[in-house]
């Protein structure tokens, strides 16, 4: 673990890998350090965002203290089930980079069991994680300038569902009818840190 | 209920308030007044609570008309101020009756203005902010000509000054303070020199996400990418074109850049009112 700041506005967490991140996520959600306002997890740091006037000293004592639960002693989160049409425009380029056929990406996207590592980019966004490593994808070289909402998409070691209609450069591989993101639901994400989440084709 | 008639509204007019909490890990910033400093005073000045949202003008331009009577106040970037086409004071309690047309003109210096009612701007809160995140595309719709935005009720405390002494907000130059990192150990020695002893100018790809600056180019000492990470406001992050971007108030929640230094964020207010040709000054 590697403590850095920003200013006195923030305490930057770097980890070793996801598995540590979601780890040191919950284990601040269960144990709130004081003077911290916002818990964001990425890919390999956590930045906690400090109230005004918190010491990031006092903050980055507190943090190197902080235990982190072994894998196999944490709760399971919820799982959420996303039903998807893969008719994507990227597929066959995706089978093309991974040497899987359509199929085959379609049959590994849905039998792993994907877990929402941080969320950014647009309010809702989780980035997915799963085992199977045949999935690793790059970005699209262009990106483009609309994806639907509702599009399933990887890039990198992720896959991320478009909770509204944005700019992107993930490899599109279908598309689902569920709600990610909705004002009037609480919480409004569906693809929270830590949830659980299995994609269930449909035709 | 009484409420504030947009007439016009300026470039941009947004409700703001202190901005939005807790909700960083579903990848929603925290947005609010970009100069939470001019924001705060005119909320100070009506006895309103900390918190009450208010108006935000970009360069000026906004004009309301009080629908029922109201008590108001005008801090930030000074424009000339005019109630029902006389000349009004910017830092002081103002009392518009019903029907009376506030107009601001242009900044002479700075870039935000701030506009706040006795009892707070009283729309609906998306997440427990009445913020506008125009990078997020939540809270509040942004106020066009013709929007009633309700008031809320009058707080229980009463102003007990009529101005406020504050130093005049913007100017030509301005200089703020850094403190390196995170990422400094991705650029070269010469760069963090550079950002410390050279000027850089707002330009005008500048809005509420941040400040883009043009000015010498900060050269990177190692190769590939960063994993995306958290940003917080004042962050300088460097994307591969070299020349900083300043994060405000709505900046992304997560950026994939590194960021060679963070402004103090008592410095942030300053930060929000330089507006595109300003030359900025970054100091330790």
């Amino acid at each position: 673990m590697r403590v850095l700041t920003c200013a006195d506005s923030g305490v930057l967490v770097e980890v070793a890998d996801l598995t540590e991140v979601i780890a040191l996520g919950a284990a601040l959600e269960a144990a709130p350090v004081p003077g911290v306002a916002d818990v964001v997890p990425a890919a390999r740091t956590v930045l906690l965002r400090l109230t005004p006037g918190a010491d990031p000293g006092a903050v980055a004592a507190a943090v190197r203290e902080v235990p982190l639960a072994p894998a196999g002693e944490r709760a399971e989160g919820e799982t959420v089930v996303l039903p998807v049409v893969y008719d994507g425009e990227d597929l066959a380029d995706v089978a093309g980079a991974t040497g899987l056929t359509p199929r085959g990406v379609v049959e590994a996207h849905t039998a792993a069991t994907w877990t929402v590592a941080f969320c950014g980019f647009a309010p809702g966004f989780g980035y997915l994680v799963c085992d199977d490593e045949r999935l690793h994808v790059p970005r699209r070289a262009e990106s483009r300038t609309r994806v639907p909402a509702g599009s399933v998409a990887l890039a990198g070691e992720f896959t991320g569902v478009y909770p509204r209609s944005s700019p992107g450069g993930w490899q599109l591989l279908g598309r689902t009818e569920e709600k990610i993101w909705d004002l009037h639901r609480d919480p409004p994400g569906l693809l929270r840190p830590g949830v659980r989440v299995r994609f269930e084709e449909v035709r | 209920m009484n409420a504030l008639e947009i007439v016009a509204t300026g470039p941009l007019t947004t409700v703001q308030d202190t901005g939005r909490f807790g909700h960083a890990a579903l990848g929603v910033g925290r947005s609010g007044a970009a100069d939470a400093a001019s924001y705060a005073l005119a909320n100070r000045m009506l006895a309103n609570p900390a918190g009450a949202a208010a108006l935000e003008a970009t360069l000026g331009g906004l004009r309301v008309r009080a629908r029922g009577p109201l008590t108001v106040a005008v801090t930030g970037a000074e424009v000339p101020l005019q109630v029902d086409g006389r000349g009004a004071a910017m830092n002081t309690v103002l009392r518009l009756a019903d029907g009376a047309e506030l107009t601001m003109g242009l900044p002479t210096r700075g870039l935000r203005t701030y506009l706040a009612v006795r009892g707070g701007v009283a729309v609906p809160p998306v997440l427990g902010s009445r913020s506008t995140d125009v990078l997020a595309g939540l809270g509040p719709d942004v106020p066009t000509p013709g929007t009633l935005l309700p008031v809320g009720p009058p707080p229980a405390g009463f102003p007990n000054v009529d101005l406020a002494p504050v130093p005049p907000v913007g100017g030509p130059e301005t200089t703020l303070r850094v403190v390196p990192g995170p990422r400094e150990d991705w650029f070269t020695g010469d760069a963090l020199t550079t950002l410390l002893t050279c000027a850089y100018e707002v330009t005008s790809r500048s809005d509420r996400v941040g400040a883009r600056l043009s000015g010498p180019v900060l050269e990177r000492s190692r190769e590939g990418e960063l994993p995306s990470e958290g940003m917080v406001p004042g962050s300088l992050q460097v994307p591969p074109t070299g020349e900083p971007v300043l994060f405000l108030a709505d900046h992304p929640v997560t950026g994939g850049y590194p960021v060679i230094a963070v402004v103090r964020s008592t410095d942030l207010p300053r930060a929000a009112q330089a507006r595109p040709g300003t030359a900025i000054r970054f100091t330790l």
